[in-house]
């Protein structure tokens, strides 16, 4: 099967109005005879249904959490572009397109990030009309940040909490919908396979997490706006319940699964302090503007540290190496995420690592405090020979800047980060790759569309900060509400889809056995104890730097492990009620898949591009080497009933906009 | 240590820790209809380091491992933002630390030797669904109730900055719209009074223009509805305040008593 | 929206319960004012008593507005009380109401019982006895005898006993229910610190005067 991504014909800067002035439009007395399901209400989830209802269709919503309003976007800290242009620092439409084409590292579908760009203004007009409160300035208007990797201010925030305003926004037009009785809210709700009838998707099979019942559910199209699956590493900034089953479940039915290897691993997270951890910690990004990253210089400071017989502070200036700065002198601190956890990892598994597990490296505010001490000192004409009083003065200024995050890391490290430099690691964030979709956002499934985090994106192999809520809202607010329309125009006289078809029964019973299967088992070991065992495979040999040899391995490992799983794995209670390991049981069964596929992809790139590093393919200076010649493509796998045998397609990236060059930030 | 033998050693560590020995009193019922009570759990190896759910974490695969049923409890971001943990822990709603939920409760607010009990939040309108799991859907009805502000997706929505705000009323809307809908106000009011709540989102509505239109009707409904779920009436002992997670103001049900008593003047 | 719904509602009856209170306050601080010249002057306290006791405007209109409140706030209370009771049907088998919240503001309803039992005492005592003298013996008008019927009441240490403790009790309702009506009728802004402080004084100041005038009657005579 030939992948067509339908990007339409024409200039790139008029490719979607062109579209939007030529597709079929379904009339409004026809949109209340169709139905739409949509999983997961996230930010792309829950601003599809909100305004999919608004326009008259039936929505279906469903989401494993108790309520819409803790979907995982809620956690995103930063902000969200869009080029309005409200500094006048010379944004635009092109910049935002060309930023994120340069800092997906030349991996993205130019046609779909441009229409992103386009629509980011649109965002930020509907979420003020929303009341979403935005930060703004003193004269009442927005105000603007700089994020990584961009030269001009384009980044809207709400403090440090820009997804969960976000997401509220999008849960309030949600919820005025639920009240009209256009959006059927299905709460603690859990997809678990597809329904196709006749070539289309036309329904799903869920499991109400309360009563244990497996539901049948029809739609004239469904939708999955599920989230990424960065918890197949077990430990991620992910939320517990986040995984990967959706999006699996269609790929096992037909939809190409696309560049699962580009995983965003964030440089600045709280390090793991222990065997008990369940979930890793983000300290946002903005850290870096202030903080210095450095380790010891000597293995023997390094040990003395680890072993708690020295402290950072004892360390002079000559005995640390602040490595970032000598090796990236221009970006120093401030280089692009992928590069700053590469080269922590790199000093860690040199021996430099300086918390109990030797995983974790210092950001260091000393020199900060120092120097807007000494600011202050100038401005309010005090001593600034007096270093406590410099202290005091610079701590002031540190903690109106990041006072919360301050406080969230001495909360959970029992540290005061004032006094001595935070302790950081990478971990895994985000994830680029996910199912793959054409223009309309369709997967190779018709009738199926995948939307956020959980398709393949405009983020190409990196995505820059700020830009994953764009996407999420611009895929639901502004793109999928035409596309969606588009393709369900053939349908207005179908009327209801009953559930009794055969199909639906198929699919029931093939999901009834596995939960059978799973309450049946014998086993000994705890779900936990196999996610933790796939996460140890995929975070050493498919994490922040992968080699052939290792992720061969890893395949061959993580099938062993999936047998294992299924033969021994324990899963207690019962299936006709609130069950939380089954729960686990069915989603790390899912990742217990997509972690080979995972590995399968990431061997067969022969490249290193943004956040897939392949240790044989670097500059003489360790940095990541591009092959745009053989790999300027999106890999999209079909599945074929084992994912180490998924078939590869290969949809070419074709850059007529902008011109590929090296990334370097020396 | 006990669960290393069971959970699968991570990363190996050799390192000695600080270990707690701990009673758990926890409530455990089958399902919403069944009668529930209290179990108790000895739990050794605890460490200062770990997070109270996390602490729960072990205690579940010491269950998993004698055949026992798991203790079922709501979580999900573990980072203090969804909302989604609950427990009324000694006797306070997300434990004893301040500005935190229960995901970011840490065990060494705890000493070696202590006895925790562990409860669902109680109140007719939270029903316990299983263990320590509570149905806290009421909170969504009465956003369904008016918790928003009437307007369409489009393209052509007026420019963002067409309305200016004043910013310290953006900034105040912002701090009511920080809530999490946890629930923890209506845990720990002895009413179990869900004014907390309804009044940071009435609140964030009425500090903004785009609010204003609707701000009436929106008081009207959503008090109307927070009646409705069987939630208690707020006597002021200010007991939400201190136990919210996110620092809501006493000042938003004042605003909100406001807006209600003008709007029912004028609706 | 309905009138009826609105009577309902429960921020409504919040309100109207701080009404009632912020009224019975007031009677409170002048039947002090009242109190505290007997300990200065006779005289001046019983030509006060007999004007409020003999006053149309005072007997027929305010008098009776003022049963009706203290039946309204009480009625309310009981009320409230129970609905909130049973908006939490099982109650939580360790609770730790002290680490967020005070004492008064908690019980509301003990420190409201024993201010109300004491109101019935003072009828019985007081109010019941003053209307049979006025209105079914038709007494003729006495303007002296206030006083000297107030000191006899204090000379019981019994009496003198319960009056005190009532007074405390109704210190603690005061101490939150002052702050507490203001919050309910929405006023908590930029001036609310300085109004606590108010509240704060007001609940001490006037029921440990109370005590005070019980307590200088009944060692002085």
């Amino acid at each position: 099967m030939a992948l067509d991504s339908k990007i339409p014909s024409g200039p790139i800067s008029d490719k979607w109005t062109n579209y939007k002035d030529h597709i079929n439009l379904v009339n409004p007395a026809n949109k209340r005879n169709l139905d739409i399901i949509i999983v997961g209400t996230g930010l792309a989830g829950g601003s599809a249904a909100a305004t999919l209802a608004e326009l008259g269709y039936n929505v279906k919503a469903f989401c494993f959490q108790d309520s819409p309003r803790r979907a995982h976007s809620i956690a995103a800290q930063g902000g969200i572009n869009a080029a309005k242009n409200y500094q006048g620092d010379g944004d635009s439409t092109f910049r935002l397109f060309y930023d994120t084409v340069k800092g997906g590292d030349y991996r993205a579908r130019e046609a779909n990030v441009h229409r992103l760009a386009e629509v980011s203004s649109n965002i930020i007009d509907q979420c003020v009309a929303q009341g979403v409160p935005l930060a703004r300035e003193y004269g009442g208007l927005l105000d603007n940040r700089s994020f990584g990797g961009t030269l001009v201010s384009r980044t809207f925030y709400a403090k440090g909490q820009t997804g969960q305003q976000l997401l509220l926004g999008a849960y309030s037009a949600m919820n005025r919908q639920i009240g009209r009785g256009k959006i059927k809210m299905y709460n603690r709700h859990e997809m678990l396979d597809l329904v196709i009838v006749n070539g289309k998707a036309r329904g799903i099979i869920a499991r109400n997490l309360v009563t244990g019942e497996i539901e049948r559910h029809s739609a004239h199209a469904v939708v999955i706006a599920s989230g990424g699956y960065g918890n197949v590493f077990f430990l991620s900034t992910n939320a517990m319940g986040s995984n990967a089953t959706a999006a699996w479940k269609i790929h096992k039915k037909g939809a190409f699964f696309a560049n699962p290897c580009y995983t965003q691993i964030h440089p600045t997270c709280i390090p793991v302090s222990g065997d008990h951890q369940s979930k890793l910690t983000l300290m946002s990004e903005s850290l870096r503007n202030d903080g210095r990253i450095w380790v010891p210089a000597k293995l023997e400071d390094a040990k003395a540290i680890r072993e708690g017989k020295k402290k950072p502070t004892d360390l002079s200036e000559a005995e640390r190496d602040y490595y970032l700065e000598r090796r990236y002198p221009a970006f120093g601190n401030l280089v692009p995420r992928d590069i700053a956890s590469r080269a922590a990892k790199e000093r860690c598994d040199a021996g430099f690592g300086v918390n109990k597990t030797g995983e974790a490296v210092y950001l260091d505010f000393a020199a900060a405090i120092q120097r807007y001490g000494v600011d202050q000192a100038r401005i309010k004409h005090l001593d600034e020979k007096d270093t406590a009083l410099v202290i005091k003065l610079g701590t002031e200024v540190v903690a109106n800047k990041y006072g919360n995050l301050f406080q969230m890391y001495e909360k959970i490290v029992d540290e005061n980060p004032y006094s001595t430099p935070m302790m950081i690691y990478p971990a895994v964030h985000y994830t680029m790759g996910g199912t793959w979709v054409d223009y309309n956002l369709q997967t190779t499934i018709p009738g199926c569309f995948s939307i956020g985090e959980s398709n393949f994106s405009d983020h190409g192999a990196n995505r820059l900060g700020a830009s994953a809520l764009m996407q999420g809202l611009a895929d639901g607010y502004f793109v999928l509400p035409y596309t969606i329309g588009d393709y369900l125009s053939p349908d207005i006289k179908m009327g209801a889809i009953s559930t009794d078809l055969p199909e639906f029964a198929a699919a029931e019973k093939a999901v009834k056995d596995q939960i059978e299967r799973f309450m049946n088992n014998k086993g000994t070991h705890s779900v936990d104890y196999f996610h933790k065992k796939l996460g140890k495979i995929m975070w050493d040999k498919v994490g922040m730097a992968r080699n052939a040899k290792g992720l061969n391995e890893a395949i061959v490992e993580i099938a062993a492990l999936r047998e294992e799983f299924y033969n021994e794995v324990k899963v207690p209670g019962d299936a006709n009620g609130l069950n939380q390991e089954l729960e686990k049981a069915t989603r790390v069964a899912d990742f217990l898949e997509l972690g080979e596929l995972f590995a399968k992809d990431a061997l067969h790139r022969n490249e290193s591009c943004g956040g897939h590093f392949r240790e044989e393919y670097q500059t003489e200076e360790g940095e990541a080497q591009r092959d745009d010649e053989n790999f300027a493509y999106v890999a999209a796998w079909e599945y074929t009933g084992k994912p180490s045998e998924a078939v590869l397609h290969k949809e070419p990236l074709v850059f007529d906009n902008v011109k590929l060059v090296q990334r370097s930030y020396k | 240590m006990a669960q290393c033998q069971l959970a699968f050693d991570f990363r190996f560590y050799d390192f000695q820790t600080k270990n707690m020995k701990l009673t758990l009193k926890i409530w455990r019922q089958k399902n919403a209809a069944a009668e529930g009570k209290i179990v108790e759990y000895p739990i050794d190896h605890i460490e200062p380091d770990m997070s109270f759910l996390e602490m729960l974490d072990i205690l579940n695969d010491e269950l998993i491992m004698k055949g026992d049923e798991p203790v079922a409890f709501d979580h999900d971001c573990r980072e203090g933002i969804c909302g989604m943990c609950s427990l009324y822990i000694n006797g306070e709603a997300h434990g004893p630390d301040r500005g935190v939920t229960t995901c970011q409760l840490h065990m060494r607010m705890f000493k070696d030797g202590d006895t925790i009990f562990i409860e669902p939040f109680r109140a007719k309108a939270f029903p316990v669904i299983k263990d320590l799991v509570v149905d806290r859907s009421s909170f969504d009805r009465i956003q369904h109730a008016g918790g928003f502000i009437s307007v369409n997706t489009s393209g052509n929505t007026i420019d963002a900055n067409t309305i200016p705000v004043n910013k310290k009323d953006a900034d105040d809307a912002f701090d009511a719209a920080a809530c999490i809908g946890c629930g923890a106000c209506v845990a720990t009011c002895k009413n179990s009074s869900a004014m907390l709540f309804v009044a940071a989102k009435v609140s964030q509505y009425a500090l903004l223009p785009q609010g204003r239109i609707e701000a009436t009707d929106r008081v009207l409904n959503m008090v109307s509805q927070m009646d409705a779920e069987g939630f208690g009436n707020c006597t002021n002992t200010g007991a939400c305040e201190v136990e919210c997670p996110k620092g809501i103001s006493l000042e938003n049900i004042a605003r909100m008593n406001r807006e209600y008593m003008s709007a029912s003047l004028k609706g | 929206m309905a009138k009826s719904a609105l009577l309902k509602s429960s921020i409504a009856k919040k309100v109207a319960m701080a009404l009632s209170g912020l009224f019975l306050m007031l009677f409170l601080a002048q039947h002090f004012f009242i109190n505290m010249t007997s300990v200065f002057n006779s005289d001046t306290f019983n030509s006060i008593s007999h004007f409020m006791g003999n006053n149309p405007l005072v007997q027929y209109v305010i008098q009776p507005i003022l049963v009706l409140g203290v039946i309204f706030h009480f009625t309310m209370g009981i009320v409230l009380e129970f609905k909130n009771n049973s908006a939490r049907p099982i109650s939580y088998a360790k609770n730790n109401g002290a680490a967020n919240s005070s004492w008064a503001s908690r019980n509301m309803i003990i420190s409201g019982a024993v201010v109300l039992a004491f109101i019935l005492l003072h009828f019985y005592d007081f109010w019941i006895p003053e209307m049979v003298y006025k209105y079914v013996d038709v007494n003729p008008l006495n303007e002296t005898r206030y006083f000297s019927e107030l000191v006899h009441k204090f000379e019981s240490p019994v009496r003198t006993a319960i009056y005190c403790v009532s007074f405390l009790l109704l210190s603690l309702h005061l101490w939150h229910g002052f702050n507490s009506s203001f919050q309910s009728v929405g006023f908590n802004n930029k001036y609310s610190r300085s109004l606590h402080k108010l509240g704060y004084t007001f609940a001490i100041v006037v029921p440990f005067g109370f005590i005070f005038i019980a307590l200088f009657h009944h060692f002085n005579h």
